[in-house]
């Protein structure tokens, strides 16, 4: 009976921690967030994404970010999708572009409006310009980053290449 | 056999550089602060070409690669009108270049500029870089991004500043530092611009496809 107690307890515990697409939230981070992010120290291969709503590029590209989150689920390899839509636009923008998509990837908004005091501080050769992508694990040392579109094939390329 | 091992090694060290400068990515690539930027000749929505050379009295110029599509952009074009109505009479008018290729983002055609321009009745041209071909000598890769240049007295341009507008893309009446305002202040004064080089989160540049 404690057994079965105990598998039900468990079940309902993994079962909480499947987000379902309905109930995706956004996280509001500030730059120091994303920073202890950035030094997180586990063998595991973080590939974040720095989009926009309003970014055609950036949502052409989302659905490749998605497909590699459900794809490496069970694996080392963790997606976050780091919107820098302003904070204002979170409720009416973002949350509701997530939920028409259906976004399962670990979803931000970096609510940092001054660009100049962290671009550079992410990655030197980063202009600015979004899309942009950064693959790192700090465990193997490999860092990765893109301005630009990333197309399907480079991303599952990028990740089977730097994946634990 | 010494002898013959150090050109290897050396070769082989001369071969690593190779690659290594190879590698450097295209973003680096462009005018850096201080560089000469070169002149160009691009059609104004009007029709009329345009080149930095046409403005005799100029002292410089506020060379803006900036689009009709783009959210930031767009959130900026009302601030590009006061820098140029600023500064235009202190001898730095502002050019505004739009670098994207229409087959990429055809709202940006020049249909779609000269709509755009008398919407907002830009008091500076709009130019379509159609080659892009100044886009990639700038160096330019978001819209928008500034460069600001100064005449020299052999008549080339000096790039003085690149980067952004301000500090608030969003929301023009929460800026707590205009960068190129204070960038061209400086200059206008003589003195050195403290911050010449700024960044911004923007649209990428819609490059042709190859």
């Amino acid at each position: 009976m404690m057994k079965l107690k105990l598998f039900a307890f468990a079940l309902l515990l993994s079962l909480a921690a499947t987000k379902p697409a309905w109930s995706q939230e956004v996280e509001v981070i500030k730059y120091q967030d994303f920073e202890k992010l950035r030094q997180l120290p586990h063998d595991t291969l973080y590939v974040v994404n720095f989009w926009a709503t309003w970014c055609g590029p950036c949502v052409k590209e989302l659905p490749y970010f998605e497909t590699a989150h459900k794809q490496y689920k069970d694996q080392p390899v963790k997606v976050l999708l780091v919107s820098m839509d302003a904070v204002q636009d979170l409720e009416k923008r973002v949350k509701t572009f997530a939920k028409k998509r259906g976004l399962q990837s670990e979803l931000l908004l970096l609510d940092e409006p001054d660009g100049n005091t962290f671009i550079d501080k992410v990655d030197p050769k980063w202009t600015g310009a979004i899309p942009a992508t950064i693959m790192f694990n700090n465990k193997r040392n490999t860092y990765y980053f893109l301005e630009g579109e990333m197309k399907q094939e480079q991303l599952e390329q990028l990740i089977q290449q730097y994946k634990p | 056999m010494k002898r013959v091992r150090i050109p290897i090694v050396y070769a082989v060290c001369l071969l690593f550089v190779g690659l290594l400068l190879a590698a450097i990515p295209a973003a680096e690539s462009g005018y850096q602060v201080g560089d000469t930027a070169r002149d160009f000749k691009l059609k104004n929505v009007d029709g009329k070409m345009v080149s930095m050379a046409d403005y005799k009295d100029a002292k410089g110029f506020i060379v803006t690669f900036t689009c009709n599509t783009c959210p930031y952009s767009v959130a900026y074009e009302d601030r590009l009108i006061e820098l140029h109505n600023k500064f235009a009479p202190k001898g730095y008018p502002l050019i505004a270049i739009n670098p994207n290729d229409t087959k990429a983002s055809p709202k940006d055609s020049f249909g779609d500029m000269q709509k755009r321009a008398k919407e907002k009745k830009f008091p500076f041209p709009y130019l379509q870089d159609e080659s892009q071909d100044i886009t990639r000598a700038y160096g330019a890769s978001r819209t928008p991004h500034i460069y600001v240049v100064q005449k020299q007295q052999d008549g080339t341009y000096k790039v003085a500043y690149i980067g952004a507008v301000d500090d608030n893309s969003r929301e023009a009446d929460k800026v707590q530092k205009k960068y190129a305002e204070e960038a061209i202040e400086e200059l206008v004064a003589g003195k050195t611009i403290s911050q010449p080089t700024t960044k911004a989160i923007g649209c990428t540049i819609k490059w042709r496809e190859a």
